[in-house]
């Protein structure tokens, strides 16, 4: 028996293979090189794989989108892969200099929260710099979930996504016990999940003799009498991808997990994750089960109905200023999926897609951001969750609850902001894609959730500010940067978005290779 | 003449044309964000970018003179702004580059000004930023190339003039006049926001490039309706009837920012809106036109009257102000020759009146910012310079032969004759009282008796401060005969705003221009009997029931009381006590609902992994469930 070896094009996975290569040197570095060496190294190491990274991506989109899927069919590196793994890429970047300021982490993670061992790390000055290592494996993951061809593929990286965000998310410095506690749940459903996914790509395994994602696709024309297979598989599939995304009625981990985990690993989730999973999403529902649409479409209706009214009408009556932006992005991937529903020929396919991708840009930009600022709004105990400790912040330190009040109005899609510009092209993209009654629902609860977004800018500029009320840290260059990045994108991309909306529509113009 | 084509962009400094805005923009944006750091030289940074702004405005104009007449209308596409509806552009032609001239040069005149006037104001730095945001927007205003991106330019500059009115806001005064200048430019913005909602509507766009040529596909109805709700949007920013009661307050602001924003450049938006939308909205025997030369007539001779009664000297000169804006609108509404005297008188009042508002601020700036007129006298000798200059300007207003004001008011006065005797009368009259109200500034503060204060010691103000005077009162000299002889500036923008079949004949004598200045003569001779040759009281006499007339703004604000402030709490006290019978029922239903849903489905996010799960075990046999059904339909 002869076996060819396997072809693999390594320039155009070489993004890939560089944020995958830096994870492992990072483990060595943790490895072998003397505790007080490692953040020296992981630091340079981490942020020129990433740079490096990117700009791989930059010279692929320069020299021409691959047309066939690479690795023998495996990753499929096309314009859409291009543009999602440029928004991860940056929002990695800027992630990773969040993670990168002290104190954000727990010094020594095995010891019992309040014990004298955690006492005695803490004056020590330990630190986990694991963190790199696994933020970088996270990003990998995410890099290759959008970009999987197959369902094996991507289940792989969805679980290396995944297994090194639920380590992250338990490591918080203050109040560590919610940390590890949103540490297990997270851990706990998304294995649950993950097992939904991997049952629902075994169904359509048999309903196809296939995980390719083409080849499920030419299976749904071909194979008959094979209905049960395929609905529940597809059904379990969905449930995988959508728990990801966060929407109903799969969203119950999200303000549980936001909350508990350290800031900085939050703005991760809030930005790379949702990212990445609505890409491996559209691939899933666009390619594989792209001519079922008439089946899936009044579902995804539904849940991206329930998603928004969900989101927003739960945010109103939260207090803790994570937990708000928990919902807040549930809303937002709910408004997301009324771009997923906007399917239809290949010229409305390529409106919708180019929304998407210029909506996630946007989002994710702008969420870091505000999980920044949270970051550096802090009391005596660490950051001040709770939003009534954020009242009169306006008149304290003026800039930052501007810049704040300024990500506030972007969620709430106002124009002048990128925000306005994301929701009105998703919304005119389901508009022309004949999801009126769900544009409607959007715009209903977009009314519903510009309600808390400015009842906390009436809390920070017109409430009198508590007079033992948090401090505003000094930011680090890194966080000043961060947080100085995201206002300066929404606001250019909110007053000239046509260079990003160019490049999103020249993503989405050559739509997924198959 | 019909206006001609818009072509593509030519290239060349009109292809950077959009750098006259991007640059006093980022000189704010350094200012507002830099703080205090810049506070040194921040104030240079301001005067450099105005500067700058105008020389690529002077360089496009050249680039343009090189064209044809046919091809100086060009668009400059920037990007697409909101995809489907509006791009974000520019539209080079004489028109839009005539006031690009006029609010760069004179703008630049007025930053170089300001830094004499606010250098012991301890947030200079700030008004400069303020100062560069207005000359930023009032850019986008007239370059715009669609009524979107003139709305972002029109809210800009009401945006920089409600800070600049307030920019001493520990004055209560001056922070009510900025809360009122905004309030009652939103009624007018409201009109132009619907009008720019029909134009939408009815033609699918909101570029001029498209709507202009469609116009006539509407119906007259429509066009009227789109003509009158930009009237009222024109009346707002530029203070007409029955919008005007805002711009006496906005005197609160520092005098720069009168000379600018409140004199010279913002309040001429309104006509540059009539003038701009004129061959489409405002056809010459349309209800449109006719209503903007009556606003215009009624406006001029309500300004006037209030100018002669005022004894602080900025809000006599506010007054006058409202009233030759009147002229321009009176012309605007006249069709193409019309509009050329309007935009030569704005160009023209835009310097004769820079200089007198900057005279008053020279005189305030020596006076201890004294503004009551009454408290003045005997300057001339004092502050030489200050005097020559605001002498020009003085001479310049009121139509002395030869200078500005003659040819271009002149002119209005006898297209609005040709068209309609009442029209021409009127303002021939309002020609007379501006002789009374002008000379009897100039004679309160610079002749007759010294009446100031014992610890006032009048000085001329520092060469920073002169030297914008001079320059200015040149302008106010000359510019006029350049402008209207030779119907110079009418060819230059019949591109623009089409021309008329027959270029008028300019007469150097004319009747009417003879009795005009008769009537002009009559009221400064009358001014100098009254407060030249007679001693001017110190405190004002209680005066006819004219004068109080005059005094309290033609009862404008007691009008708008009683006609709308108190109707309108009346109104708001029927609306809370229906409110809370009937709609709040409703609405805090609404909101309970809502607020009691989130509360209740709250519960559900008990924090127990199981139930979590459990969620998603039942939503996914929720989705199986339903594909099968869905599936098998």
């Amino acid at each position: 028996m002869n076996i060819t070896a396997p072809t693999i094009e390594y320039l155009q996975l070489a993004p890939l293979l560089i944020v995958f290569g830096a994870a492992i040197l990072g483990v060595l570095v943790e490895a072998f090189a003397p505790r007080y060496l490692r953040r020296a190294m992981h630091i340079p190491l981490t942020l020129l794989s990433l740079a490096g990274a990117f700009a791989l991506v930059i010279v692929q989109t320069i020299k021409g989108v691959p047309t066939e899927p690479s690795a023998m069919g495996a990753v499929a590196v096309d314009g859409p892969t291009l543009f999602i793994w440029g928004i991860i890429l940056v929002l990695a970047f800027v992630t990773l200099l969040l993670i990168n300021d002290e104190d954000h982490f727990v010094p020594a993670a095995s010891a019992v929260p309040g014990s004298a061992e955690e006492e005695r790390a803490l004056i020590e000055g330990n630190v986990h710099t694991e963190v790199y290592p696994l933020a970088l494996f996270a990003i990998g993951g995410m890099l290759l979930f959008p970009a999987s061809n197959d369902l094996l593929i991507m289940f792989v990286a969805l679980e290396v996504m995944s297994l090194p965000l639920y380590l992250l998310c338990g490591l918080a410095r203050r109040r560590r016990l919610l940390s590890q506690e949103s540490a297990m749940k997270y851990f706990l459903l998304g294995a649950f999940s993950s097992a939904f996914f991997l049952y629902g790509t075994a169904l359509l395994y048999g309903f196809a003799g296939s995980v390719d994602l083409a080849k499920i696709d030419t299976a749904l024309g071909a194979v008959g009498g094979q209905d049960a297979l395929l609905y529940t598989g597809a059904a379990l599939l969905g449930v995988g991808l959508l728990f990801k995304i966060g929407a109903a009625p799969f969203q119950a981990w999200k303000p549980d997990v936001y909350q508990g985990a350290p800031t900085p690993v939050t703005a991760l989730m809030a930005s790379g994750t949702l990212v990445a999973a609505f890409g491996a999403l559209l691939r899933v529902f666009w390619i594989a089960l792209g001519n079922l649409d008439w089946d899936w479409s009044p579902i995804m209706w539904a849940v991206a109905i329930l998603t928004m009214v969900v989101g927003a009408i739960l945010a109103i009556t939260q207090t803790d200023i994570k937990r708000m932006l928990a919902y807040s992005s549930i809303a937002h991937a709910g408004f997301l999926l009324v771009g997923v529903v906007a399917i239809g020929d290949a010229k409305q396919n390529s409106i919708a897609l180019s929304s998407i991708l210029f909506y996630l840009a946007v989002y994710g930009i702008t969420s870091v951001g505000a999980f920044a600022v949270v970051t550096m709004v802090r009391d005596a105990g660490g950051e001040a969750w709770h939003l009534s400790r954020w009242a009169g912040l306006g008149k304290r330190s003026p800039k930052l609850a501007g810049v704040f009040a300024f990500f506030l109005l972007a969620f709430a899609g106002i124009p002048l902001t990128s925000g306005f510009f994301g929701k009105y092209a998703v919304f005119q993209a389901a508009i022309a894609g004949g999801a009126l009654p769900l544009v409607v629902v959007g715009v209903v609860s977009s009314a519903i959730a510009a309600f808390f977004y400015v009842r906390v800018i009436v809390l920070m500029f017109f409430s009198d500010p508590a007079p033992d009320g948090p401090t505003v840290v000094l930011p680090s260059w890194g966080t000043a940067g961060v947080v100085g990045f995201a206002a300066l994108a929404t606001v250019v991309l909110g007053v000239f978005p046509q260079p990003v909306l160019d490049l999103a529509q020249s993503a989405a113009g050559s739509l997924f290779v198959r | 003449m019909e206006p001609a084509e818009i072509l593509s962009n030519p290239g060349g400094v009109i292809g950077v044309s959009w750098l006259m805005i991007a640059l006093p923009l980022l000189g704010a944006a350094v200012l507002l964000l830099g703080g205090r750091r810049t506070d040194k030289w921040g104030h240079f940074l301001g005067v450099l970018m105005a500067l700058a702004s105008f020389v690529v405005a002077a360089l496009v104009f050249f680039q343009m003179l090189g064209f044809a007449p046919a091809e100086r209308r060009v668009s400059v596409p920037l990007y697409a702004f909101i995809p489907g509806v509006a791009d974000l552009g520019l539209l080079i032609d004489p028109l839009s580059i005539s006031f690009a001239l006029l609010i760069t040069g004179v703008g630049s005149l007025i930053h170089i000004y300001s830094i004499g006037y606010m250098s012991h104001d301890t947030d200079r730095r700030r008004f400069f930023a303020y100062l560069n945001l207005f000359v930023a927007a009032m850019l986008l205003l007239v370059l715009a190339d669609n009524y979107v991106a003139l709305f972002i330019g029109w809210e800009g500059v009401g945006l920089a003039s409600y800070l600049l009115i307030g920019f001493w806001q520990f004055k209560p005064s001056a922070a009510t006049a900025a809360k009122k200048a905004f309030v009652v430019n939103r009624v007018g913005d409201f009109g132009l926001l619907i009008a720019i909602f029909i134009v939408f509507t009815t033609f699918g766009s909101v570029a001029f490039g498209e709507v202009f040529p469609k116009a006539g596909e509407a119906s007259q109805g429509t066009l009227t309706a789109i003509g009158l709700l930009l009237l009222l949007g024109a009346c707002g920013k530029s203070a007409q009837l029955p919008l005007q009661s805002w711009l006496l307050d906005a005197m609160e602001g520092p005098t720069p920012v009168s000379a600018l924003i409140h004199a010279a450049t913002m309040v001429t938006a309104g006509v540059y809106l009539v003038v701009r939308s004129g061959a489409a909205f405002f056809p010459g025997d349309g209800t449109a036109s006719l209503v903007v030369t009556i606003v215009g007539v009624a406006t001029l001779l309500a300004g006037a009257i209030i100018g002669t009664a005022k004894d602080d000297i900025k809000k006599a000169l506010a007054g006058s102000t409202m009233s030759q804006i009147g002229y321009m609108m009176l012309a605007a509404g006249l069709g193409p020759v019309g509009y050329a005297f309007a935009i030569a008188h704005l160009i023209t009042h835009g310097f004769f009146k820079a200089n007198l508002f900057l005279g008053a601020g020279s005189v305030m700036h020596g006076m201890n910012d004294q503004v009551d007129m009454r408290r003045y006298g005997g300057l001339r000798t004092l502050m030489p310079v200050t005097f020559i200059t605001f002498l020009v300007g003085y001479l310049a207003i009121i139509g002395f032969p030869l200078l500005s004001g003659y040819f271009t008011k002149d002119g209005i006065i006898e297209t609005a004759m040709e068209h309609n005797a009442i029209l021409g009368w009127l303002a021939v009259a309002g020609a007379g009282i501006t002789g009374f109200y002008m000379s009897r500034v100039v004679f309160m503060t610079f002749f007759g008796e010294r009446r100031w204060d014992k610890d006032v010691h009048p000085h001329e103000s520092p060469a920073v401060m002169t030297w914008p005077l001079i320059v200015l009162a040149a302008g106010s000299a000359v510019l006029g005969a350049y402008l209207v002889l030779s119907n110079r500036l009418m060819v230059f923008l019949g591109p623009a705003v089409g021309l008329p079949e027959e270029l008028p004949a300019f007469h150097v004598v004319s009747p009417v221009g003879l009795a005009t200045l008769a009537l002009v003569a009559a009221g400064a001779g009358y001014a100098w009997l009254k407060y030249g040759r007679q001693e001017v009281p110190v405190v004002a006499p209680r005066g006819s029931f004219l004068t109080t007339f005059a005094r309290r703004d033609l009862y404008g604000d007691a009008l708008n009381e009683a006609l709308f402030m108190r109707p309108g709490q009346w109104l708001t006290r029927l609306a809370v006590w229906f409110d809370n019978r009937g709609v709040d029922g409703l609405v805090n239903g609404l909101a309970a609902t809502i607020g009691g849903t989130s509360g209740r489905l709250r519960r559900i996010q008990t924090g127990y992994v199981r139930s979590y799960a459990l969620s998603i075990f039942v939503g996914a046999a929720i989705l199986a469930g339903a594909w099968f059904v869905v599936g098998t339909l």
